[in-house]
């Protein structure tokens, strides 16, 4: 019954107070609680918190809020719980859509806010990362420097932070471009 | 003496401090070994490469691993609030770390109540949480390259991430940035923003700006900010003031970078290995 009333096309439209906040402890548990809810269709999106609950590094997920229930039960079928479920009561942030692209010979660079990936386009091996100030870039950049596109990890999969959410975007860019 | 914190991106790296011995590619600091590829130990590399041609003491750090959950950040904010005063830091440069605006305030409270307050630099994680906290003024010196001045410019925005289109727009010129990021006491008493163009500035404006040798390539290699960080740091703890501290570490850095030849595939430590070999010509010309 309730699988029914949450296929895809019956989920209700964005916007105004018929949104929820999903809060969780950190950076990590909103990219997997974004990959499972965006897996099952709902129209969410990943944001800025208000004032009133903005800690540090952070994130929330905008969602329906009438699909509170469910998004809930589903999050802790991934054994993820979030902190906090708010309605939204203010103007959230936006995440960066700017993305600027450099190309140095044979060499590529798309910068997405403060993180900067550098590709040969020749091998498609991932040659630098720079920018950022979470201690996860280093970590990200130790991790995916010298491996191809296809080979490395994924951003999202190993870091914690908004500056590997960042470094996500830049490389899915990257991988679109490199792929064209 | 100089002070350095950050993070290492190595997980069981444990809380870490003392003087720092620089070993070719690595750094040494009680039994760590680390390689230095970019972020803090590069700038500690930097730092270090910098007060030995200066004829000054090596720095003292203070370090721990974290690969991005904090829980080293948090472990080290919490025991140099407790413990910042043991050395007689005149400059302190703060690196990369996990944002986190209450430990951060903490933090700042004990720096401020020092007998002798060091001279503040500010990059990476510590630039961001300032002003995400709104104390980017408690800094003398925060070292933004382009993308990270947009944010300091908005007013709105609580990390880089989330920087409003129409501020991060490349038609945006840097002074405008700079005087934008004034206007809304988000900059540090003076800024050093790296990029094409090196900008000095204070709340009056631009007071200098370095843009030779021009090397395209140094904006891809990871730590080629952070160095100048390091360089900067090490300048004004050798006694310069901080506008000559800053043109000259942007002179250095650049001089640098263009002596190692580099590619955008070029690793940061073939940089750093130039530093005293730019110093030498910048310092002397």
């Amino acid at each position: 019954m309730l699988k029914g009333l949450f296929k895809k096309k019956d989920k209700p439209e964005s916007g105004g107070s018929d949104r929820g906040l999903l809060v969780f402890e950190n950076t990590t548990a909103v990219i997997r609680a974004e990959t499972v809810l965006k897996e099952q269709g709902w129209p969410i999106r990943v944001m800025g918190p208000p004032p009133e609950i903005r800690t540090g590094c952070d994130l929330v997920i905008e969602f329906p809020l009438i699909d509170e229930l469910a998004v809930i039960r589903k999050l802790a079928e991934a054994n993820i719980e979030p902190l906090q479920v708010v309605p939204v009561t203010s103007v959230l942030l936006e995440p960066v859509d700017l993305l600027q692209v450099k190309e140095m010979g044979q060499y590529l660079m798309v910068r997405a806010a403060n993180m900067k990936i550098t590709v040969d386009r020749d091998t498609g091996i991932i040659v630098n990362i720079s920018g950022g100030g979470c201690p996860d870039v280093p970590y990200l950049a130790e991790q995916m420097v010298n491996k191809t596109l296809e080979g490395a990890p994924h951003p999202r999969d190993v870091g914690y932070t908004l500056c590997a959410y960042a470094l996500q975007i830049a490389y899915e860019r990257m991988v679109e471009l490199c792929s064209a | 003496m100089l002070g350095l914190v950050g993070t290492i991106p190595i997980e069981n790296i444990p809380l870490i401090s003392g003087t720092i011995v620089l070993d070719g590619d690595h750094i040494v600091l009680e039994n760590e070994r680390i390689s230095v590829n970019r972020g803090t130990p590069a700038m500690i590399a930097a730092a270090a490469e910098t007060l030995a041609y200066m004829g000054k003491p090596s720095p003292v750090a203070y370090l721990v691993g974290d690969i991005g959950d904090g829980d080293g950040s948090r472990h080290l904010y919490n025991y140099l609030s407790e413990n910042i005063g043991e050395y007689a830091l005149k400059t302190l440069a703060l690196h990369y770390f996990q944002p986190d605006v209450h430990l951060f305030k903490k933090l700042f409270s004990t720096i401020y109540e020092l007998d002798e307050r060091p001279t503040l630099v500010g990059d990476a994680g510590f630039m961001y949480v300032a002003k995400m906290g709104g104390d980017a003024a408690l800094f003398d010196l925060l070292t933004p390259d382009a993308g990270e001045l947009a944010y300091l410019a908005d007013e709105k925005a609580p990390h880089p991430f989330y920087t409003r289109g129409f501020i991060l727009h490349e038609d945006n010129q840097v002074p405008d940035l700079i005087a934008r990021a004034y206007r809304h006491k988000n900059a540090s008493t003076y800024l050093l923003v790296k990029g094409a163009t090196d900008y000095i500035a204070d709340e009056n404006g631009v007071i200098a700006t370095v843009d030779q040798p021009q090397e395209e390539a140094l904006e891809a290699i990871g730590g080629t900010g952070d160095t100048l960080t390091g360089i900067v740091s090490a300048l004004i703890e050798s006694g310069m003031d901080m506008e000559s501290a800053a043109i000259n570490a942007a002179r250095v850095n650049r001089l640098a970078g263009a002596m190692a030849k580099p590619t955008p595939a070029t690793q940061v430590y073939e940089v750093i290995r130039q530093i005293p070999r730019a110093l030498d010509q910048v310092l002397n010309a």
